[in-house]
């Protein structure tokens, strides 16, 4: 269990990069009991500081800091302020975001992982009691002593396969109930009819009792299910504290003024104010306020679109300028926001069809290993004729065939890989992700927000004179606008001084900034506003009272490690495509710098998941990397998906892998360690058929022996586990 | 071999008794925090609010 520690989640610390850009300083309505997540503690003193910063406030009840999952609960009075506690602990030296409680109950109490953990405790405890009852057996106990410890193991094994392998009866039962067979079906059939016949043996004083068998296959099985879950469970808690990052939250205004909400509360008709920065919480028409709002992760596009009252805005726009008042159209279920999410739901549909490699070797297995139990058992009964012979036989094939190594082949495999690629970074979210993944021989990528850093920087300024660049300087310095910011950043690397003699700056949210600069107006905004025609692309405009417009033109910075990734891709041989829906001009420079060939510009949301299903029509297989809403289908429909932790909630919900850290650089790693993977599950499959092939042949001529029986079951489970572990 | 009339219930005492502690700490979430759990040791101040639930 040791190789499984390692593994404990700290998704807080790797939620990190997508808290800073989502926690914004929120204040709470009436919350007691508050979560922050805590990414930098790592020692006894971070957490004894941070539970004394905390317990200094009078309000704070008690503050309990849980190391592994780098949380702190605090149990708190009533209308205390999050805001409050979270800059207690960064005053302390720490970082710390709010987490959303309600998202993370399921993580709190993890009822099925602890179930196992008791049933895997008694099955080991059962099993190594037998087990030294057996050795005395195999030892040469005879007569009255062997028949002794033959019933005390009944009286262990029998009450603990009760308990412990209840999980495999109940789904052997559900299965056979539908008339199909699964792995758990010769499970719990090999369980049963080695307990039988043992019990049967042991009343006749026979030789071979296969209590222990029994017992051991019950706890190597159970080690394999635990094994699972924990990999699941690590990467659950993981996706929901990237969920719970996100406080779903809005500013209601009415008569009495404005209060903050829950998004849930929210009814179409309510007025709702958006801040800069903020995202839309609804869909709604504008009645108050002029700004810009970003629609990368709607459509793909980085121009900054104008908002005036009147204008029709949906749900995940940014806000980016001004502040506005919207009037709720839409709301939860019907906004546009979750529309998107029935092409996902459609689009899921598909990928369903998938069967893990687990579930075809079962197919396979399953009644393989029963009609060569029930040929044993007929031939033995027709040859020797003796009841009692061919029923021990019968249950020595079920034992040896059973699939213990098989049972571990896979999620042993499984939790080495995904603890490997969550150590670099990616979060696999779904059981037969590392699979598909393997199979991948085509990757779509998305423009805005994953190829690229969806910040914009400013371009060739070669053009406009320093002394026109100091104005822009100082018009931009101070304005929250992205392109603004962007602009002022770049000019005070190139040591260009802003001027001094500007008077009147103002800024008209949506427009751009004006001043006066020695009696003449300077404008710095939007081309329709300056007096120019809009170009194509990102841009702004300078004009210095009456002389022509100059263009700064913006492109999107490339996101860390993107060409590293893509190069890494083409060079495993396989076809990268990007799809966007950008402009042309846009993508085609984006394509070019980072050497994709294959693209495609203007993509609507449908034409991205078309795309995707014409790849598959020809019998691709296609890794999907995107963000924004416009890919959730895209991501939905594709063979195996990604995407990054900034990514909006919908589509990280949709892929199946999520990729925590900032850099794209991981991507071709993880490729090439699903392919390691997935070789390695077919070499345990080859490991466990090899075995089964020696030791069958033994089990029907009647030589196996429960001494054997026991060796070739450890040593082929140990075998496994440790080929597993050569992923690490 | 009449010893073993002996050890064998002792050794399943034992072993009985060795599960229930384990049963115990899982019952008592004390797998919750188990880094947490280490580094408190460590630590000098008492710890005076131990978690309850």
């Amino acid at each position: 269990m040791t190789a499984t520690s390692s593994l404990s989640a700290c998704p807080a610390c790797v939620a990190a990069p997508a808290a800073e850009a989502l926690a914004e300083a929120e204040a709470a309505p009436k919350d007691a009991h508050i979560m922050l997540s805590l990414p930098t503690i790592h020692c006894a003193a971070c957490l004894s500081k941070v539970e004394a910063a905390l317990n200094a406030d009078p309000r704070v009840q008690s503050a309990r800091v849980n190391l592994t999952a780098k949380r702190v609960a605090i149990d708190a009075a009533p209308e205390t302020d999050p805001a409050e506690m979270i800059s207690r602990i960064t005053d302390a030296g720490f970082e710390a975001h709010e987490l959303d409680a309600t998202a993370l109950s399921a993580t709190t109490t993890d009822q099925a992982g602890r179930d196992l953990l008791m049933r895997l405790a008694v099955a080991g405890f059962a099993a190594m009691n037998v087990m030294l009852l057996s050795v005395a057996v195999w030892s040469g106990a005879e007569g009255a002593t062997r028949d002794l410890f033959h019933w005390i193991s009944a009286a262990i094994v029998i009450p603990a396969t009760g308990f412990a392998a209840l999980p495999f009866f109940r789904n052997a039962w559900r299965a056979l109930r539908v008339g199909s067979l699964n792995m758990d079906v010769p499970i719990s059939l090999a369980i049963l009819l080695a307990i039988g016949t043992s019990l049967w043996e042991t009343a006749l004083s026979g030789e071979h009792a296969y209590f222990d068998a029994a017992i051991t296959l019950t706890f190597f099985l159970l080690t394999g299910r635990y094994l699972d879950h924990r990999t699941r469970s690590v990467a659950r808690s993981a996706a929901e504290e990237l969920a719970a990052l996100e406080v779903p939250r809005a500013w209601r205004v009415s008569d009495a003024g404005e209060k903050q909400v829950p998004v849930a509360e929210l009814a179409a008709g309510d007025l709702i104010r958006v801040r800069p920065g903020g995202r839309l919480p609804v869909d709604g028409i504008v009645t108050e306020g002029h700004s810009e709002l970003d629609r990368s992760l709607l459509t793909g596009e980085t121009r900054p679109v104008a908002a005036a009252p009147g204008m029709a805005v949906s749900a995940g726009e940014v806000n980016l300028t001004g502040p506005m008042t919207v009037r709720a159209t839409a709301v939860g279920r019907d906004s546009s926001l979750a529309r998107m999410a029935d092409l996902v739901a459609v689009a899921e549909s598909g990928r369903s069809n998938y069967t893990s490699l687990a579930d075809r070797a079962a197919k396979l297995y399953a009644p393989g290993v029963h009609i060569l139990s029930a040929l044993a058992f007929l031939g033995w009964l027709l040859w020797a004729g003796d009841l009692r012979v061919a029923l021990n036989i019968a249950a020595a094939v079920l034992i040896i065939t059973c699939p213990c190594a098989l049972g571990l082949a896979v999620p042993a495999v499984t939790t080495a890989a995904s603890g490997r690629l969550f150590r670099r970074g990616l979060l696999i979210k779904d059981a037969t992700a590392l699979e598909r993944l393997a199979e991948v021989d085509t990757v779509v990528f998305d423009k805005t927000g994953t190829l690229t850093a969806g910040d914009p920087t400013p371009g060739d300024l070669s053009h406009i004179t320093r002394r026109d660049l100091g104005i822009a300087r100082a018009l931009a310095e101070g304005s929250a606008h992205p392109l603004s910011r962007a602009l002022a950043l770049r000019l005070a690397e190139m040591g260009i001084p802003a001027v001094a003699d500007l008077d009147d700056r103002r800024e008209l949210p949506g427009f751009g900034a004006e001043a006066t600069w020695q009696g003449r107006p300077v404008r710095l905004g939007r081309a329709g506003w300056v007096g120019a025609e809009a170009g194509d692309g990102t841009e702004a405009w300078l004009r210095i009272g009456d002389g022509d417009p100059l263009r700064i033109p913006f492109y999107d910075a490339m996101r860390d490690g993107a060409r590293e990734a893509v190069a890494g891709l083409q060079k495993m041989g396989l076809h990268v495509a990007l799809v966007s829906g950008d402009t042309a001009p846009a993508v085609a420079r984006c394509a070019a710098e980072l050497g994709i060939e294959d693209w495609q510009a203007g993509a609507l949301p449908a034409d991205k998941a078309a795309r995707i299903q014409a790849f598959g029509t020809k019998g691709a297989r296609v890794l999907m990397v995107g963000d924004g809403l416009n890919d959730t289908g895209a991501l939905a429909a594709a063979h195996a998906s990604l995407s990054p932790a900034s990514a909006l909630d919908a589509a990280r919900v949709a892929s199946d892998i999520v990729l925590l850290g900032n850099s794209l650089a991981p991507l071709p790693e993880a490729v090439s360690t699903a392919r390691r993977a997935v070789r390695r599950i077919r070499e345990n499959f080859t490991i466990a058929t090899w075995y089964n092939i020696i030791a069958v042949p033994l089990a029907v001529a009647g030589l196996c022996s429960p001494l054997i029986a026991a060796l070739a079951m450890s040593a082929s489970s140990i075998t496994v586990s440790l080929n597993a572990l050569r992923l690490r | 071999m009449n010893i073993l009339a002996y050890l064998i219930p002792i050794s399943l005492i034992l072993g009985t008794l060795g599960l229930g502690f384990f049963v115990w700490t899982l019952r008592s979430n004390q797998y919750d925090d188990p880094e947490g759990d280490a580094q408190r040791i460590l630590s000098d101040t008492y710890d005076d609010r131990p978690k309850q639930d």
